[in-house]
Parts: C-alpha cells; sequence; structure tokens
C-alpha cells in the first residue's frame, strides 16, 4: 500500500465528454495544473453522439428571440422541478458560453447572412408559449456533438491539458473531514493503480442509460460517477427521472435526432395517421419529448403499431425531399440505412420509445459544487468535490429535459464549475492528506473483485439488471409492479457483488473494467427502483399507471436518494430568480 | 456455423501472437461485427477490443475486417464473410498492446502535430464570427474525421514512415483548418507542413479513400494541401 504511485493536481475531471472537457479547458486556460481522467480516448466520449443541436436564445432565426423564452420553455418542460435560478443562469450565459465555442472553431451550419443555423426541436416557444414555435437549436448539421466535443479536444490540446487516456476511476478518496481528496485510478494499458491527488476533483463521468436494455446510450455509459458517489455515501438526486427518446431505431436502440421532426418529418401510426395531432394539438409532434414517448407507447397497446408484431411506429422523412435530407440530416440517413434497413429518402424509418437520459444525478449548485443534505435537510457542500453535465443535477432539466438543453448544460456547467474552481484556486485551498486506511478503503472494490473466484459472468449479470429495469421502470410504471422489480434488483446485489473475474491479467483487461461498470450501472439502477417507487405521483418522464396526476402539494419537489440507508428524501425547488419573479406551476399542455 | 479467425496476443502470457478460431452462430441474421465480438466476448472474456458508441461516430472500434480496415460496429457480416470465413486482427501498421487493441500514440502524435485548432488573433465579435453557407460547406467532408486510423493504417507511406508522414486522417484535418475562413494560420500551417515528408510521402495510392468508414478523401484534401504548398513555393 505505501508504495503505490501519487500524481498531484490542482484540478482533476473525471471524464473527457463535453463538460469535462469544458471545465478542463477553463482550468488549463487560467494556467492551473488540470488532468482529465478518462476510460476512453476523449473524442470517444458518448457526446459525440448528440446529433440534433444546442439550444440556445442567440437571436440568429429570430432577431427578437429572446432567452427569458427559452427560460420559460426549460422550466415547463421540467414539470416544474427545475431549479430556476439555476436555468436563469444557463439560458443567460448561453450565448456567451455558445459565441466562445464557434470562436473556437466549432464549424456550425450557417444561415444565408452568415450567422449559426438554428433549428425547431420539441417545447420551444416564442413569447412564453404564446407566441408559437421557435426554432432555437443551434446546429451543425446533424453531427452537433461530434462537432462540438472535437472542438473541445482541440481548444485542450493548444492549452496543454494533461489527458490521462484509458485510465478508469475506481473511486473517490476522502479524508477524515469527509472532504474528497482525489481519486483512485487504475490505468487501463498497464494496470496500474494510481491516487491521483487533487484539490477540486470533478465528475463530468455522464449518464448510465446502459441499465436499460434499449438505450441510445454507447456502450460506456455505466454511470461509474453516480456508483462512486454513491459509494461514497454522497446522495443523488431526482434519479428516478429517465429520458426516453421518442425516436430510438427499432431493434438497434440508435438515435434518430429530434431534429428529424423539428425539419418537418413526424411520426405515423399503421394507418398511416399523423396520432400526434390527437395528443398534442398545438405542438404536434415538437411536444415535450416525455408527451410524445408516451403517446407513441399508447398507440402500439392500442394495437396501431408499425410491423408485424406491431411493436413499433414510423417517422416520415421522405415528403421533406432528397436535396433537404442530404444538407440538414446526412448523418440520419447513414444511420437509418445501416441500422434500420430503411432510406429515409424513399421509406419512413421504424423508431420506438428509447432511454435516452438521466435528468437526476449527483445535486449540485450553480458552481458546481456537490451537495449532500444535513440532518436539517440544509444543503450542505461537499468540500473538494464538485459534478457537472449528465452525472450532476443542478437541476436544468427537472423531471423532463427538452431536446438541445443537453449540450447547453455541458457548456455552461462545466464552464461555470470551471470558473468557480479557479477562483477557489486563487484563494487558496487546503484539504487534509487522506490517510493510508482512506486510500485502502479506495481499493476496496477493485480489490475484492481481483480476489474473485467462481461467481457469474459480467454480460450475463448485466443483461439481466437490463431486463429488470426495461420490465418494471420503463415508460409507464405501476408500485406493485415496481415492488416486485425492487425485490429482484435486491437478489441481484449479490450475484453482482461476486461477479467472476476469470482473467486476472494486467495488460488493456476489459473484464476488469467491464466488472467495475456493472457495479456502478447497480448502484444507478437500484437507486433508480427504489426512487421511483417512492414518487407516488405522475409527472414529466415518471408516468405511474397508479398515480396519473401531478401531485404539487406533496411531490413539487425533488427526490434525494441517501445510500446509507437506502431513504428517499425531499429537497426543495429553487423558485428564486435574479431578473424577474418566478414561474409558478401551471397546467403543462403542448 | 461462422467460422471466425481473430488475433490473439496478451503480452503477459503469449511469447507471439497466434490466430484463434471461434465458431459462431448468427441465426441467419445479418449482425455487426462488434455484435459478433462481443458475443464471443461472453464465451471467452480474456478476448479484448476497443468500442464505444456501436454507431459509427466514435471511432472506437477500428479493426482490419477480412482484409480490410473499418469499423466494427457499422460493418454487417454480409459485407465481412468471406468464403464462410470471418477474420478479424488488429490496424495493420501500429504496435499492438492486446488483441485487436493497438497502440496509437504515433497516430495521434501526427494529430497534434498539424496544430489542429483554429487560429485566429484578431479580436472576437461579441458574436459569431460570420462565415457564409458557401465558405461552410468547403468543411463538408473534412470536420466529419472520426479518428479511428483505419486511413492512415491502411497507408503504405504511413507504414514506413509514421514518425514524419502525417498522414492521411492528419492532413485531412490539416486541410479543414486551411480550408476554413476563419483561419487566418495560413501561413504558418504551411511551413509546418513544408518538408520532404509531411505531406509529399503521399503517392496517390487512395487506400485512404478506400476504407474510410465516413467515406471522406483524405487524397482529395492532400492534394489540396500540395497546390497551396506549390503556389507558396512559386
Amino acid at each position: 500500500m505505501a508504495n503505490i504511485r501519487t500524481m498531484t493536481f490542482d484540478a482533476v475531471i473525471v471524464g473527457g465528454g463535453g463538460s469535462g472537457m469544458r471545465a478542463a479547458l477553463q482550468l488549463a486556460q487560467s494556467g492551473y495544473k488540470t488532468a482529465v481522467i478518462t476510460k476512453v480516448f476523449p473524442t470517444r466520449s458518448h457526446t459525440v453522439s448528440a446529433q440534433g443541436g444546442i439550444t440556445c436564445a442567440i437571436a440568429s432565426d429570430d432577431p427578437n428571440d429572446q432567452w427569458q423564452w427559452h427560460m420559460y420553455d426549460t422550466i415547463k418542460g421540467a414539470d416544474f422541478i427545475g431549479d430556476q435560478e439555476a436555468i436563469e443562469y444557463m439560458c443567460q450565459t448561453g450565448p456567451e458560453a455558445i459565441f466562445e465555442l464557434e470562436h473556437m472553431g466549432l464549424p456550425f451550419s450557417r444561415t444565408e447572412e452568415g450567422r449559426i443555423y438554428q433549428r425547431p426541436f420539441g417545447g420551444q416557444s416564442k413569447d412564453f408559449g404564446k407566441g408559437g414555435q421557435a426554432a432555437r437549436t443551434c446546429a451543425a448539421a446533424d453531427r452537433t456533438g461530434h462537432a462540438l466535443l472535437h472542438t473541445l479536444y482541440q481548444g485542450n490540446l493548444k492549452n496543454e491539458t494533461t489527458f490521462l487516456n484509458e485510465w478508469f476511476a475506481l473511486d473517490l478518496v476522502k479524508n477524515s473531514d469527509n472532504a474528497v481528496v482525489g481519486v483512485m485510478a487504475l490505468n487501463i494499458e498497464t494496470g496500474e493503480t494510481v491516487y491521483v491527488k487533487s484539490k477540486a476533483t470533478v465528475f463530468a463521468t455522464g449518464g448510465a442509460g446502459r441499465i436499460y436494455a434499449s438505450t441510445t446510450n454507447a456502450h460506456i455509459c455505466t454511470g461509474d460517477g453516480i456508483g462512486m458517489a454513491l459509494r461514497a455515501g454522497f446522495p443523488v438526486q431526482d434519479i428516478e427521472m429517465w429520458q426516453f427518446h421518442p425516436t430510438g431505431i427499432h431493434g438497434a436502440g440508435t438515435l434518430v435526432t429530434e431534429g428529424c421532426r423539428g425539419e418537418g418529418g413526424y411520426l405515423v401510426n399503421k394507418d398511416g395517421e399523423r396520432f400526434m395531432e390527437r395528443y398534442a394539438p398545438n405542438a404536434k409532434d415538437l411536444a415535450g419529448r416525455d408527451v410524445v414517448a408516451r403517446s407513441m407507447v399508447l398507440e402500439i397497446l392500442e394495437g396501431r403499431g408499425c410491423g408485424p408484431d406491431g411493436d413499433h411506429v414510423y417517422l416520415k422523412l421522405d415528403h421533406l425531399g432528397e436535396e433537404t435530407l442530404n444538407a440538414k440530416l446526412p448523418g440520419i440517413l447513414e444511420l437509418s440505412r445501416t441500422f434500420a434497413h430503411a432510406d429515409p429518402v424513399k421509406e419512413p424509418i421504424p423508431v420506438v420509445p428509447t432511454c435516452h437520459y438521466m435528468m437526476g444525478g449527483i445535486p449540485t449548485n450553480v458552481n458546481g459544487q456537490a451537495l449532500t443534505i444535513d440532518s436539517e435537510g440544509n444543503d450542505e457542500v461537499i468540500e473538494g468535490f464538485y459534478a457537472c453535465g449528465e452525472a450532476a443535477c443542478v437541476s436544468v432539466h427537472g423531471a423532463n429535459r427538452l431536446g438541445g438543453n443537453s449540450l447547453l448544460d455541458l457548456v455552461v456547467f462545466g464552464r461555470a464549475s470551471g470558473i468557480f474552481i479557479e477562483q477557489q484556486l486563487r484563494e487558496g485551498i487546503d484539504l487534509k492528506d487522506p490517510s493510508e486506511a482512506d486510500l485502502e478503503a479506495a481499493l476496496a472494490g477493485l480489490n475484492h473483485l481481483n480476489d474473485s473466484t467462481g461467481g457469474e459472468n459480467a454480460a450475463v449479470l448485466r443483461a439481466e439488471l437490463q431486463t429488470i429495469m426495461q420490465n418494471y421502470f420503463g415508460v409507464f410504471r405501476r408500485g406493485d409492479f415496481m415492488q416486485e422489480g425492487i425485490a429482484k434488483l435486491a437478489a441481484l446485489r449479490p450475484r453482482i457483488k461476486n461477479v467472476a473475474l476469470s482473467d486476472k491479467s494486467n495488460a488493456f483487461n476489459t473484464s476488469r473494467i467491464e466488472a467495475l461498470e456493472l457495479q456502478n450501472l447497480f448502484e444507478v439502477a437500484e437507486a433508480t427502483a427504489i426512487t421511483a417507487e417512492a414518487r407516488t405521483e405522475s409527472r414529466g418522464a415518471h408516468a405511474r399507471d397508479d398515480f396519473k396526476e401531478r401531485d404539487d402539494v406533496n411531490w413539487l419537489c425533488h427526490s434525494v436518494f441517501f445510500p446509507s440507508d437506502k431513504r428517499v428524501g425531499k429537497r426543495g425547488v429553487n423558485f428564486t430568480l435574479k431578473t424577474r419573479d418566478a414561474f409558478e406551476p401551471s397546467i403543462r399542455t403542448y | 456455423m461462422l467460422n471466425v479467425s481473430i488475433y490473439r496476443y496478451n503480452p503477459e502470457v503469449d511469447s507471439e501472437p497466434y490466430m484463434q478460431d471461434f465458431q459462431f452462430d448468427a441465426e441467419g441474421k445479418d449482425i455487426m461485427v462488434l455484435d459478433v465480438l462481443e458475443k464471443l466476448k461472453i464465451q471467452d472474456p480474456t478476448l479484448v477490443f476497443r468500442r464505444s458508441c456501436r454507431e459509427g461516430v466514435c471511432g472506437s472500434d477500428g479493426m482490419n475486417i477480412s482484409g480490410k480496415n473499418g469499423l466494427a460496429c457499422v460493418t454487417p457480416l454480409s459485407a465481412a464473410v468471406k468464403k464462410g470465413k470471418l477474420v478479424i486482427r488488429p490496424l495493420p501498421g501500429l504496435p499492438v498492446i492486446r488483441d485487436l487493441v493497438i497502440d496509437m500514440t504515433q497516430f495521434y502524435a501526427q494529430y497534434e502535430k498539424i496544430q489542429p485548432y483554429l487560429i485566429n488573433n484578431t479580436p472576437a465579435p461579441a458574436i459569431e464570427r460570420l462565415q457564409s453557407q458557401e465558405d461552410r460547406a468547403k468543411l463538408d467532408g473534412l470536420y466529419e474525421c472520426i479518428l479511428c486510423a483505419c486511413c492512415s493504417t491502411a497507408c503504405p507511406s504511413f507504414w514506413w514512415n509514421p514518425d514524419k508522414f502525417i498522414g492521411p486522417s492528419g492532413l485531412l484535418q490539416a486541410y479543414r483548418f486551411l480550408a476554413d475562413s476563419r483561419d487566418t494560420g495560413t501561413e504558418a500551417r504551411l511551413a509546418n507542413l513544408d518538408d520532404p515528408f509531411s505531406v509529399f510521402r503521399c503517392h496517390g495510392i487512395m487506400n485512404c479513400v478506400q476504407v474510410c468508414p465516413k467515406g471522406l478523401n483524405p487524397t482529395k484534401a492532400i492534394g489540396h494541401i500540395r497546390d497551396m504548398l506549390i503556389r507558396t513555393a512559386t
């Protein structure tokens, strides 16, 4: 133990996706010794798969657009449990953050005037919902995430950020004050474990869509940050809120951007009916994602699904014409031809709601500081610990995220975390060193795995976990089913704890990584299940057959899951805006 | 049953690499090569390969599939199986770490050499820099590169001089910035490439074009850079 190598940085960011690299860029630009730990080479991070764009009131499509309208849409989209202070900050700061990316070289598509091209996305309006559909999503064709991620990586290269590529963070290292003082990490190529010590540890570890059997998420989206935070005893917030994207390719799960509907595509059932007109007469196919996903499932359940098994619907694009499709949605043509064997120029794409995004995560304030809740119910900052991006719950998405707000969240709060940490570093941060026992604690999970004899195959256990989540915690939920699901998860826990690792070799041992990822997935799944069962209402993405209505009396609040006793608590939603009166909850229709 | 032959090498165990044969039942489905590898890994957890997005945009799973470089996640069996056999090797020309995982250090070093970021030292406006649709269109076919290394590791010139020849991927990115109307670093960029190796080792073999999973054309971009270098010289 005494011979474990230590690497020391001012700031260490875990995760090399959009939010992590934006935070790192901020710190590296200011000359702080900054490291990014990432389990894949940075441009392989899941941000790369974002397609349609980044929503922000830059007033290109409409010179009179206002960030306040974007704020209103986001609060409504969140079904009123997004923190209004954070949403205000995101929508107001957004344009600055977008222009910075453009100045760094992000190859946005352009308007005739040479400004950034913006397309309509779901849940967008002008004039606080009264002025019709807005077009507010800034796009680089349908490859916006790729363009953004590569631009951020390039910016970090320019500013000489240290990248620990293909390193896997094992667990947080805490000192005797319960402050975070870095992470224990595993170099995947060599198998070496290293204590990466830091004055500020930022979790930008992304989502965990792989808890579900059908997901748009990459293989790597295994909730590692959430798993580590829960194992360290820290709570997670609104973790029951999972977005099912309306248009995942049937069978393959790969994403088809909402931008398709933004550009004029629409959904049809087996009768060729444009059914969204019935469910959302005004916004139709551009209603909130939760609304569209539920409508699709109802169409399928009521026997109007397409295909031999009636288990999907069609996304129709052919009426837009080949030229438009080639210019605006080239990536979708490629994906559909490859994974659906359907050419959208001539035929519709078979689609089905597919797990897409984790609205919940590590609770933070707008500076990215991770929070816990003390015994009196007050927020308490966890020293040394930060989170941003999908891993965080700041919370700008509440119970349902609007399309295009994910990339904005990444850059705005990655940047905000960086700015705040810079300031803290300037003022001086003094944290106690961890003891040998503290370091040992962060290695316990790995040691247990390395000592394993017997046990079951990680891929088999993972499939079982994913099936439970898919069957019991999907688009529609019901109390008795969820209790059954929770019992099944409880039975799965010891089996996952004892997952097999037959290959004990050190060099690029992906079996070891997959076993560790499985344990993180399990933590996310269990927190999701217990919290979903506890929230006895329907709000945003959380739709219960046994509690069909939104319950503002009891549940206009965040849920908080405490891992030590698996208790679900409540935390107030922030209704304090700096620039105007708060938006009061109202009935949410599209 | 499909015969799948996979390159195996674990530096801790094997004195030299070998090909291992697996029998695989695809149940008549035209699944992707990555799906085959995932299923084989359940049988043999020691089998190692990189993967992430599984939809052809992250560039993790470049490998040599039945003799041709490509991404396992978007290569269906119908395009990969030859004479009832599927042969999977790591991308050629770079050191192997383990099984299908190669050491990409040299590939990334060449990318970094071309200064892969926008250079513009004029004061930035309060909004975005304007760019016409025509100028933006010049970046199409360039910015989409996913750094999978399928092209550079298919290039004989890169095999011979991976330390001195930038290679098709790096040069495609070099031209992506040269072609950007917002970039003011053209002169320095060209000076940085003006030697006998960086660009001029390209002999127009066009393996890069043939294998690029994104349908990009590095040879054409290299031609543009050559033209610019020659124009600057005269």
